[in-house]
């Protein structure tokens, strides 16, 4: 098993520590699953994390100009390691003006990732600061638990609104309430509701837009003989709603969800480079 | 009641947020919001009706109690941060004995309703503080008191309040762990509007009810302040919103009672 990886050009890094530092937002501990082609973030729905999960995944060749990878085995060309994003994007804060930055798997008392920041120094050597993240080496057995959730059988799927708006309302809501139903239908209208003993506060956003979905084969899709008016909903934890929201530091290229009546709520952000997919379960 | 820009009334409202209830008295004038504490201090908001596009009382008057906390989160719904050319519209409606506040707030095509739930309003304090009863008045500018009330000692459980019509003038004290702090305005400072002591007057206040006030005196222009023959203070706080207009705080305040003799 053996990885390792260079970032040389500043806007890769940058951009790479955007990422980093929004999924450190999101979860405590992680899987990092390395293919020859792509990287991918995973935290799998446990009840420690409040049944809430996440796919992240990144093409290594839009951030990488060095990635060599080999995994356990040939026929499973794989790493899946857990680790804590958190210590990388503390790494990665020290190479805001790196001249390179690599990323090796060593062991050194335990498995980790080793950091290696080239700073620029005024002298002719260049200054290296080295972290080492530990990491846990997941054994091919337990890969199953990580796999790519599928898109669920959404009732409504609709696009978000300006996060920035709906981080701010829902930031307020928060301090009123610790859960908060979003609701949304096929004519482009989200509400997010709160409602407690005190006060009940609703917001309205229209004019957002459904994403078309193709149905895979070729039969209509469940969403055809939807009402337009009827409104899917799920009552979720609002300070989860508020992790994802909060972490976002760049505006993705597109933002949506997917609404299950009163079970899950499935968000998809995508920016040029990378895609971000968070489950959002729907408390009784 | 509407009013084109939500943040006239939530700045001043954030001004007199020093506990989480409020009472609100609405009236052909306008809007009077009060927080109280202790017994012992009370402050108002008041914003005219002319401050409104639109405000109209059906009766008389209407009074209930409500928790600022929440009305200030929902007034501030669409964030604090007041960019340029962006302001959130809002409509307030109030049916009348029981029913909840109704508040209607828009911002870039985006409507936020809430519903906020109104309580039996409190016997409000009665200070009896009338302008012909005035002891001692003083008129600064406030950017002369801003940076003395944010550094004020905290350790000191009084606030000291000197009023004279001979040196020192204008003097604030505070007697901290670290020693006593005096921090004296002469007569004839700039930053002195109007000088009318008629008396020299010594009172103590409880430093934690006025630290509050420190709120309002940030967002004015000019602070008025008047001592009557008990010692009480009335803090008159002058602000300017966004587009100019005027409305006021006030912070009432009783002298602390336990005053040693010895100090006189």
């Amino acid at each position: 098993m053996r990885f390792r990886a260079k970032i040389v050009d500043l806007a890769c890094l940058n951009h790479f520590s955007r990422i980093i530092n929004t999924i450190a937002k999101l979860a405590k501990t992680c899987i990092l699953r390395l293919t020859v082609c792509k990287l991918y973030f995973i935290l799998s729905d446990k009840v420690a994390n409040g049944g809430a999960s996440m796919w992240c995944e990144l093409s290594q060749g839009n951030f990488f100009d060095e990635f060599q990878m080999e995994g356990v085995a040939a026929e499973h060309n794989e790493i899946y390691l857990e680790l804590v994003p958190e210590n990388l994007s503390r790494a990665l804060k020290t190479a805001q003006n790196a001249k390179a930055v690599k990323i090796k798997l060593t062991n050194k008392h335990c498995p980790c990732l080793s950091v290696a920041v080239e700073l620029p120094s005024l002298s002719s050597s260049s200054r290296i600061v080295t972290h080492d993240i530990p990491v846990g080496v997941i054994p091919r057995r337990m890969w199953n638990d990580f796999r790519e959730p599928s898109v669920p059988d959404f009732d409504v799927s609709i696009y978000l609104p300006a996060l920035k708006t709906m981080k701010s309302v829902v930031e307020r809501m928060k301090n009123l309430s610790n859960l908060i139903v979003i609701e949304a239908n096929l004519s482009g209208e989200m509400n997010l509701k709160i409602e407690t003993d005190l006060v009940a506060v609703t917001t309205h956003f229209k004019d957002l837009g459904n994403p078309p979905w193709a149905s895979e084969d070729g039969c209509e899709s469940n969403t055809q003989d939807r009402d337009l008016e009827s409104m899917a909903e799920a009552c979720i934890d609002i300070k989860k709603l508020l992790q994802l929201l909060a972490g976002q530091q760049v505006n993705p290229t597109k933002a949506l969800c997917n609404i299950v009546h009163k079970r899950i709520v499935h968000f998809i952000l995508l920016h040029e480079e990378v895609s971000l997919q968070y489950f959002i379960p729907a408390i009784a | 009641a509407s009013l084109d820009n939500a943040r006239h009334l939530s700045s001043l409202l954030r001004a007199v947020h020093f506990q989480d209830h409020a009472t609100c008295v609405a009236t052909a004038s306008g809007l009077r919001v009060t927080v109280e504490d202790a017994k012992c201090i009370q402050a108002n908001a008041f914003i005219q009706a002319e401050i409104f596009q639109e405000f109209s009382v059906q009766e008389e008057s209407v009074m209930f109690r409500i928790s600022l906390s929440v009305l200030l989160d929902c007034l501030t719904i669409f964030g604090t941060s007041s960019l340029p050319g962006t302001s959130t519209a809002l409509r307030m409606c109030y049916r009348g004995y029981g029913y909840p506040l109704m508040l209607f707030l828009e911002e870039g095509g985006v409507v936020t309703v809430c519903k906020i739930n109104t309580q039996e309003p409190d016997e409000l304090l009665d200070f009896d503080f009338c302008s012909t009863k005035v002891v001692n008045k003083i008129i600064l500018q406030s950017e002369g008191l801003r940076e003395a009330f944010a550094e004020l000692d905290m350790t000191s459980e009084v606030l000291q309040i000197t009023m004279s019509p001979d040196k020192p003038y204008f003097r604030l004290s505070t007697f901290g762990n670290a020693g006593s702090a005096h921090l004296d305005y002469p007569r004839d400072s700039d930053l002195m509007e109007a000088f009318h002591c008629t008396q020299t007057q010594t009172n103590r206040y409880k430093i934690s009810l006025l630290k509050p006030s420190t709120k309002a005196l940030a967002l004015s222009c000019k602070v008025s302040i008047r001592t009557d023959a008990q010692g009480f203070l009335s803090l008159q706080y002058m602000i300017r919103n966004e587009d100019g207009q005027i409305c006021f705080v006030e912070y009432y305040c009783c002298p602390d009672e336990n005053m040693s003799e010895a100090e006189l």
